[in-house]
This record gives C-alpha cells, sequence and structure tokens, in this order.
C-alpha cells in the first residue's frame, strides 16, 4: 500500500549545519503521526520542508506518490493540498475572520464564493466561532485565533494538515479549545503530522509517534509503547524530563481529553 | 503700494495660474510615478535577491549622493549628448523627480515590508497564494498603515523641489513670478505669493503626515 | 565624441575652488543653522510663551516651502527693500533660514526622547535645571538626535548646489559656466559627477553605518 506523504532519505542544511539527516518517514492516508524531539532536532524543518517554506537539499520527498523535489513543483498546487498551522497563528491582521478563510478560497482556488461561504461557516460553527465571523484577529484571544487558523487552513480542502506546535504560544488555559479541535479531526479520520510538546495529547492523539533527535529519526512506535518502553537512550532521556508524565494514567480511557 | 499690488495680483492671475498648472502637473506627475517606482521598488527589495538588492543599492546610493538638481543638469544635458535623446524640460524634470522620489518612496515601502512578522509571509504561501496576491492581499495592505505619513512627506519634499524645474527653463509658476517682476518690480510682493502658493500646498500635507503618523504608529 | 583630458585637467584648480565653495558655504550654514536651532529648541523646549508660536510658526514655513523661492525672496526681493546683499550672503542667509528650521526639529525631538523619568531622577537629587540640562538631557538627546543630525548636515551640504541660482561660484555654477563658455558639456558633467559621488557618496554611506550603530542611542555600547 503506497503511502500518502513519503521523505526517503531526506537532507536538509542550514548553511554547513545538517538539520535533516537521511530522514525516512512514511504516512498512510488517514494516520496521525506525532513527532517528538528536543528543541532544534528538526522537527520543525521537516514540516516546513513539506510546505515549501523550506527548500530541501536532497534525496525524496512525494505527496500521493508524485515526487515533490523536481524542479517543476508547482508548489502552490502542492500548498492547497497540504494545510499549516503555525505557532503564532499568523492570521492576516488587516481581515476579518471571515476574509481570512475565504481569501485561500476565493483567490487561490477560484471558488463560488456562496459555496465557500457556507463551507466557512459550517467549519466556524464547528469550532465554536460562527459569532466571530466578522471580528478582526486583534479581538480575539490566542486560543480563538488558532482555531481561526486551523479552519483557515482547513477551507482548502487539503489532504493533510501539519500543525507546528500550535498551542506552544497559548496560555494554558487555552491550550485545551485547540486541541480538541485537532483531536476532533483525527477522530473525523484526516491525515495529520503534529509537531508539539503536549505528551499526554500526543499520547491520547496519535496513531504513532516518531521520535526525532539531531536531524535524525531515532524510533517510531506506537503511542502506548514509545511512552512506557522507549528503546533509545535518548528517547527515554527526553521522556524523562516529561517526569510529570508519570503522574498520568497509563491509558487515557476514551482517547479523550477530558 | 497696497492696492496697485493687489490690482498687479489680479490682473496676473491667469498668467499665473498658468504658470502653477505647469508646477502642480510636474510635481502631480512625479508624485505618482514615485508612488508606483516606489512600490515595485520596495517590492524587489523584500525579495531579498542578493544581485537584485545589489543593483537597487546602487540606484539608492547615487539618488542619495547625487543633489536632485544636479541629476536634473546631468539628464538635461546629458541625455541629448549620450543617448541623442533630446525631452522637453517639463518631461526631463518629471523623470528626475520621479527617479529620485521612486528611490525615497522605495526605501520606506521596504521598511514597512520589512517591519512585518515573517509569519504573515509564510501564511500566505502556506494557502497557496502567488507572489502577486501574498503582496497584493497580504503584506502591501498591512505596510500601508507604516508607509502612509512618511510617503506623504516625501510627496512634498516632491512639491518643493519642482521648483527647481524653473532652472532649467521650465516655465513653471516661477517662471512667470519673475516674468511679472521684470514688468513690474513688485519683487517682493511676487516673490512673498509663490512663498505663500508653496507653503498652502505643502503645509496641509505635512500637517496630514503628521495626525496620520500620531493616529497610526504611535496607537 | 572624444573626450578632451586636457580640458578637464586644466579646469581642475577651478573646480577645486568650487569644491572649496561649496564646502564653506555647507559648513558656514551648518554652524549657524546649528546656533539657532539651538536657541529656538530651548524656546520651544522651555515653552517660552509667545516666542514659542513664534518658533514653531518659522519651522513650518521654512519646511513648508522650496530653498530656492526662500533663496530668490533673500536675494532679488530684499533689495527693493534697501537690503542689497551678495549671492554668497544671501546663500547664506537662506540656508540658515531652512537649516535652522529642519535642527530645530530635530533637537526638540532628541529632547523629548528622553524619558521624563531622567528628569525627575536628576531632580530628585538636588540638580538646579542648568545642571539638569548641562549633565543629564544635553548629552542624552545629543546622542539621540546625532544621526539625524549628521543627515540633516549632508542634506545642507548638498542643498548646496542650490545657491548656484545666484551665481555663488560652488560646484554646479563652475560647471554651467563651464559649459556655457566652452561648450565641453560631456567632460564638464562628468567632472560635476565625479565630484559629487567623491564628496557626498562617502557622507551618505557614513551615515548610514551611524544610523545602524546608533539607532538605539545607547551608551556604553
Amino acid at each position: 500500500m503506497s503511502a500518502l506523504i513519503e521523505f526517503e532519505g531526506f537532507n536538509k542544511f542550514f548553511g554547513d549545519q545538517q538539520v535533516l539527516k537521511a530522514v525516512d518517514l512514511q504516512v498512510r492516508r488517514g494516520e496521525v503521526v506525532v513527532i517528538l524531539g528536543p528543541s532544534g532536532c528538526g522537527k520543525s524543518t521537516l514540516l516546513r520542508c513539506l510546505n515549501g517554506l523550506e527548500s530541501a537539499d536532497g534525496g525524496h520527498l512525494r505527496l500521493g506518490g508524485e515526487e515533490l523535489l523536481a524542479p517543476g513543483t508547482d508548489w502552490r498546487q502542492v500548498r492547497q493540498r497540504v494545510g499549516m498551522v503555525f505557532q503564532s497563528y499568523h492570521l492576516f491582521g488587516h481581515m476579518s475572520v471571515l476574509d481570512n478563510l475565504l481569501l485561500g478560497p476565493l483567490k487561490v482556488q477560484k471558488r463560488q464564493r456562496h459555496e465557500a461561504l457556507a463551507q466557512a461557516q459550517a467549519l466556524l460553527a464547528r469550532v465554536g466561532l460562527l459569532d466571530k465571523r466578522d471580528a478582526y484577529p486583534r479581538q480575539l484571544s490566542g486560543g480563538q485565533q488558532q482555531r481561526i487558523a486551523i479552519v483557515r487552513s482547513l477551507c482548502m480542502n487539503p489532504e493533510v494538515m501539519l500543525f507546528d506546535e500550535v498551542t506552544a504560544a497559548l496560555d494554558p488555559e487555552m491550550v485545551k479549545e485547540v486541541l480538541q479541535v485537532i483531536q476532533g479531526l483525527a477522530r473525523d479520520g484526516m491525515t495529520l503530522l503534529i509537531v508539539t510538546h503536549e505528551m499526554a495529547f500526543a499520547r491520547a492523539v496519535a496513531d504513532r509517534i516518531v521520535f526525532m533527535d539531531a536531524g535524525r529519526i531515532l524510533e517510531q512506535n506506537d503511542p502506548e509503547s514509545f511512552f512506557s518502553n522507549p528503546q533509545t537512550a535518548r528517547a527515554q532521556q527526553f521522556l524523562e524530563k516529561f517526569s510529570y508524565m508519570e503522574s498520568l494514567p497509563k491509558k487515557m480511557p476514551a482517547k479523550e481529553l477530558s | 503700494m497696497a492696492s496697485s499690488g493687489l490690482e498687479l495680483l489680479l490682473v496676473s492671475l491667469p498668467q499665473l495660474g498658468r504658470g502653477a498648472a505647469q508646477t502642480l502637473a510636474i510635481s502631480a506627475l512625479g508624485i505618482v510615478f514615485s508612488t508606483l517606482g516606489g512600490v515595485a521598488y520596495g517590492v524587489l527589495a523584500s525579495l531579498n535577491r542578493r544581485g537584485l538588492n545589489l543593483v537597487l543599492r546602487v540606484y539608492l546610493e547615487l539618488f542619495r549622493a547625487i543633489p536632485v538638481l544636479v541629476w536634473l543638469y546631468l539628464l538635461f544635458f546629458g541625455l541629448p549628448i549620450f543617448f541623442a535623446l533630446s525631452i522637453p524640460s517639463f518631461w526631463c524634470a518629471v523623470l528626475v523627480l520621479s527617479l529620485w522620489g521612486s528611490s525615497e518612496v522605495g526605501e520606506v515601502v521596504r521598511g514597512a515590508l520589512r517591519s512585518l512578522p515573517l509569519g504573515q509571509r509564510e501564511a500566505g504561501l502556506s494557502i497557496g497564494l502567488s507572489a502577486w496576491q501574498l503582496y497584493g492581499y497580504v503584506l502591501l495592505p498591512q505596510a500601508l498603515k507604516r508607509m502612509t505619513p512618511p510617503t506623504i512627506n516625501i510627496y512634498t519634499r516632491i512639491i518643493k523641489t519642482s521648483s527647481l524645474a524653473v532652472l532649467i527653463g521650465v516655465v513653471d509658476v516661477i517662471k512667470v513670478g519673475q516674468q511679472i517682476i521684470e514688468r513690474t518690480y513688485e519683487s517682493v510682493l511676487i516673490y512673498g505669493v509663490l512663498f505663500l502658493f508653496f507653503f498652502f500646498i505643502c503645509y496641509p500635507l505635512s500637517a496630514a503626515s503628521r495626525a496620520l503618523e500620531r493616529r497610526w504608529t504611535h496607537a | 565624441m572624444s573626450f578632451d583630458v586636457a580640458f578637464i585637467l586644466s579646469t581642475l584648480p577651478a573646480f577645486l575652488k568650487a569644491v572649496g565653495v561649496t564646502l564653506q558655504v555647507g559648513l558656514i550654514a551648518i554652524v549657524t543653522s546649528l546656533l539657532v536651532a539651538l536657541v529656538n529648541a530651548a524656546i520651544l523646549v522651555y515653552r517660552t510663551p509667545y516666542l514659542q508660536r513664534v518658533v514653531q510658526l518659522y519651522v513650518e514655513l521654512a519646511r513648508n516651502t522650496p530653498l530656492l523661492i526662500q533663496l530668490f525672496f533673500v536675494y532679488f526681493a530684499l533689495p527693493s527693500l534697501g537690503l542689497k546683499i551678495s549671492g554668497f550672503a544671501a546663500a547664506i542667509i537662506t540656508m540658515t533660514f531652512l537649516g535652522g528650521a529642519y535642527l530645530t526639529e530635530v533637537l526638540r525631538a532628541g529632547v523629548e526622547a528622553v524619558p521624563r523619568a531622567q528628569l525627575e531622577s536628576g531632580r530628585s537629587i538636588g540638580l538646579s535645571e542648568a545642571q539638569l540640562l548641562w549633565h543629564v538631557i544635553l548629552p542624552q538627546a545629543g546622542l539621540l538626535s546625532l544621526p539625524s543630525l549628521f543627515a540633516n548636515f549632508v542634506f545642507l551640504l548638498k542643498e548646496t548646489t542650490v545657491v548656484s541660482a545666484v551665481a555663488v561660484p560652488e560646484i554646479l555654477y563652475t560647471t554651467k559656466s563651464y559649459i556655457a563658455l566652452y561648450y565641453k558639456t560631456y567632460e564638464m558633467l562628468a567632472v560635476l559627477t565625479l565630484i559629487c559621488v567623491l564628496l557626498f557618496l562617502p557622507l551618505s554611506l557614513l551615515l548610514r553605518y551611524l544610523e545602524g550603530r546608533l539607532q538605539h542611542g545607547q551608551f556604553g555600547s
């Protein structure tokens, strides 16, 4: 069975420094993969390469079997299939919520306004922010802005969503409302690639954990195996830093955040 | 002198008006072209391409180092010789003001674009916007507030600098004033009128620039 | 078209003198402008009644009118009121009128950029107003306004080309004279461009460096 996303021998340099070293990673359609690892291990760079925000320096990257590192790749097309949500939301400050959501569908995808609007409003309702459709980003809390940013990507009807530490800039009480939205997407069977430091969330939502360190993938496993029995010393050290993990129950009852 | 001065002014109004139209036309064209050129310069400079930046930098430094009046003479005398291209002094003035103004407005636009968070560019790209759409819908609209007050200030400098056109033979409001003085010797009155003519165009613009800056930049 | 090098060499002494005149007009105007600006800035900072309004009016008038009109007014209009002056004097007067206004704004902005807490802590240790000005405000305001002061000096030096319009024999006037006398347009424009680049480009680059260094105007860095 062919993977939706396929990194193969993937390399990336920043100047002289190699930040991704021969990365091999396959993600199946409908799979939820959470990438963990210490800061600077290359996990965010991996996501950004998949969205064309960073250019690769070697290897293969395929989306639906199609090579993306070929010279003729139309990244504008790829980006419509690969949604990306950032740590600092990056909503367009001069536009209302609805205008933020409709910019891509109307200008990039040239869709009918009434159809795109209906979708945007349905998604807004789903994240509980329909009443904010005419608000401007600065009038919203961080958690609200991040939920809007997720909807902005969803409005493009992507095949996969990338989440780059989307709760790292949020106040603790707003983390839950964002994670619940992501969990809802996972439950709907959407393909998700998530970089996060929320261990409990990773354990609850992931089909597979990918652990990276110093630009390499050191191990991949299902969440229970990874958290209870990490195979590498680096992963053990990493998990020990999140020692509060031990006070958490072994298995979260319904794979759900309460 | 009071009554005769007023009379002279009234009689000269049509003539002064024609000169003023020339001055205003040079200024207006200079402002329009400087704005267009400046936005182009600013966008190109924000792309951060090494070769392109070098070209823009040389262009900027040449217009910063060589005074506008010298540029006027260089093109007015130089274009016919070097390129066998004879352009009327009116268009020579418009050309110089536009080239100079573009470099000044361009630096403002570049600075305003650079002040935007990098994430705005990335968020725009990540939903598949083209470069044109990215600048047109996301980056330039957000840079607008920051670049408007200083750009209006450059407009006043373009208007003031348009006065130099008289020195390469444009029959502008100053030249017309000088012709009236040659007939009437009313130099204080006429130069006073010219002084106020420029003041009443430039002062409102300066005041608007300051008001906008207070409201937008410090809010 | 031939490039008459011998002719260029023969004009060099004259151009050297012209550069001298440009620098002379520019430097004198910078000094006189600074004096005018210091007085004006003091009036504005201490909110001297009435005088404050006069200074504000002066600054707006000078900043919102072209140097050329100011120059023509001084050189051509004042004589008809019985004040006859040379082109050189007219140049200095006009450039001081313009430069004084610009520098007033620079100094005022510099003083206002000194945090209020600095004044309060100065007063709290018992400094007199004069001591406060000399030891606390001026050193910091001076540093804060250094880049814009220097930018305005360069601006004034470049503006001296405008006084060629009243026959002050600076670089542009000298160029025009030679072109009119000998029709060596090609050569003279080249010399003029070269002088501008040699004279103003280093200043312009130095200014950019200063702006980069002193952007935040801090001591000890």
